[in-house]
């Protein structure tokens, strides 16, 4: 049985634990709320984006000349893992989800006999995959100490990425980060953005396809649309992920919140108990001291 | 012919605009042409300059820095690398941009550097006509 002081000090400990998960809750609420702005108002251009991408492409896929972004390099022996996570903990399940679905990946590409490359975006990733997969880190990009993901960070990462990709250090990129659902669902996926993935509409196909003129021509739109889209899908990603991470950060937070409530009550009336006891004791001593006289 | 079309203006940040519009003066990367309702089909990358929106109650401007556009009969949409409305940017926001694209062009390999070249004289232009 803990002493009294005990109980005391583990009482006001639990407290203080509780107030600042209350504040965190808080605090990852407000910036959710940011966040789901931003990656709403980001949503109309990447889906511009998209749909002027889908056009061109599917009346280029089939040319020779189609760039290599598009139509890959003809071989898939090379995967980069663009592997998207949070620079801060204490966020639920929010980080081992992406790096499980991403270990996945790896042990299933692995197996089929392909090269893995992993690049890491935010540190708590690479932490967790550093351990067992070290061995294939070709890079980190740090976003720590930034506030609010903005566009140059999506540049950054994707110029990394498509210098790599003109080098011809792999063949297929993927990246993974979590899809924001809603604040207690946050789906982590997985996205490939090189080769460009053009999705089928449905009954477009149907439809005679539209006729572009272009200024100043295909080509050169091509390989300047096609870098963007990449930066744009790896910008809606970030922006994603920022909202989920803040969203997971909430939901957990709050039931630590909860956690901390209810061993706060159990420990009060434990507390309460062992004083009580101990007052007994103390009366049993008393009378029966008093009635040995 | 329908007198008017859909102009959408979207940036990677937010979407600008989202209009009925009857014409738009679109800086073309080899020219400023305007798009009027049932235009042809066309794909254009755009250079820095500045995109009139002729809407149904007035017209209303804003600054492009690179991006695309989409023209199809039914509307046309501008993708944007950057955007902002014409009444928010004075001489000092281009005159930034225009150092940027100065820093960026110098450090960039050779075999880039005709393109951000002609990017940081585009805005230089830009600079110009906005006085």
């Amino acid at each position: 049985m803990p002493s009294l002081k005990d109980l005391k000090n583990r009482i006001e400990s639990v407290k203080s634990t509780r107030k600042i998960t209350k504040a965190m809750q808080m605090v990852a609420a407000a910036k959710l709320r940011r966040a789901q702005e931003a990656a709403e108002a980001a949503r109309p251009y990447a889906e511009s984006m998209g749909a002027v991408l889908g056009n061109l492409a599917r009346a280029a896929r089939d040319s020779e000349s189609a760039p290599k972004l598009l139509k890959g390099t003809g071989s898939d022996q090379t995967h980069l893992l663009v592997v998207m996570t949070a620079e801060r903990g204490l966020c639920g399940g929010f980080n081992s989800s992406i790096v499980r679905l991403a270990k996945t990946r790896i042990e299933d590409l692995k197996a089929a006999g392909k090269t893995v490359k992993i690049l890491t975006v935010g540190r708590k990733g690479r932490e967790q995959l550093k351990r067992e997969y070290g061995d294939l880190f070709i890079g980190h990009v740090d976003l720590s100490g930034l506030k609010n993901v903005g566009y140059g960070n999506a540049e950054t990462i994707a110029r990394e990425v498509l210098g790599r990709f003109d080098a011809g250090e792999f063949d297929v990129a993927t990246i993974f980060f979590n899809r924001f659902k809603s604040v207690i669902s946050q789906i982590p996926t997985a996205r490939q953005i090189i080769p460009a993935v053009v999705e089928e509409e449905e009954g477009a196909a149907e439809a005679a396809p539209r006729f572009y003129e272009y200024e100043p021509d295909e080509e050169e739109i091509l390989a300047r649309l096609l870098p963007q889209a990449v930066t744009s899908q790896i910008f809606s990603a970030l922006l994603e992920n920022a909202a989920s991470e803040q969203g997971a950060r909430m939901s957990a937070m709050d039931s630590a919140t909860r956690n901390a409530g209810e061993m706060i009550d159990k420990l009060t009336i434990l507390y309460n108990r062992s004083r009580q006891a101990a007052i007994t004791k103390e009366l049993i001593e008393i009378i029966s001291g008093a009635e040995a006289l | 012919m329908a007198d008017s079309f859909a102009f959408d203006l979207v940036a990677p940040e937010r979407r600008l605009a989202s209009f009925p519009a009857k014409s738009v003066q679109i800086p073309g990367a080899e020219g400023d042409f305007t798009a009027l309702p049932d235009h042809m089909p066309l794909i254009s990358s755009l250079r820095p300059g500045v995109v009139e929106a002729e809407g149904v109650d007035g017209t209303r401007a804003f600054v492009v820095i690179q991006g695309f556009a989409e023209i199809t009969p039914e509307g046309v949409t501008i993708i944007a690398e950057r955007a902002f409305p014409r009444e928010e940017v004075g001489r000092a926001e281009i005159e930034a941009l225009l150092k940027e694209a100065q820093e960026k062009a110098e450090a960039c390999p050779p075999e880039e550097k005709d393109v951000a070249e002609k990017l940081v004289a585009d805005i230089a232009h830009l600079l110009e006509m906005m006085v």
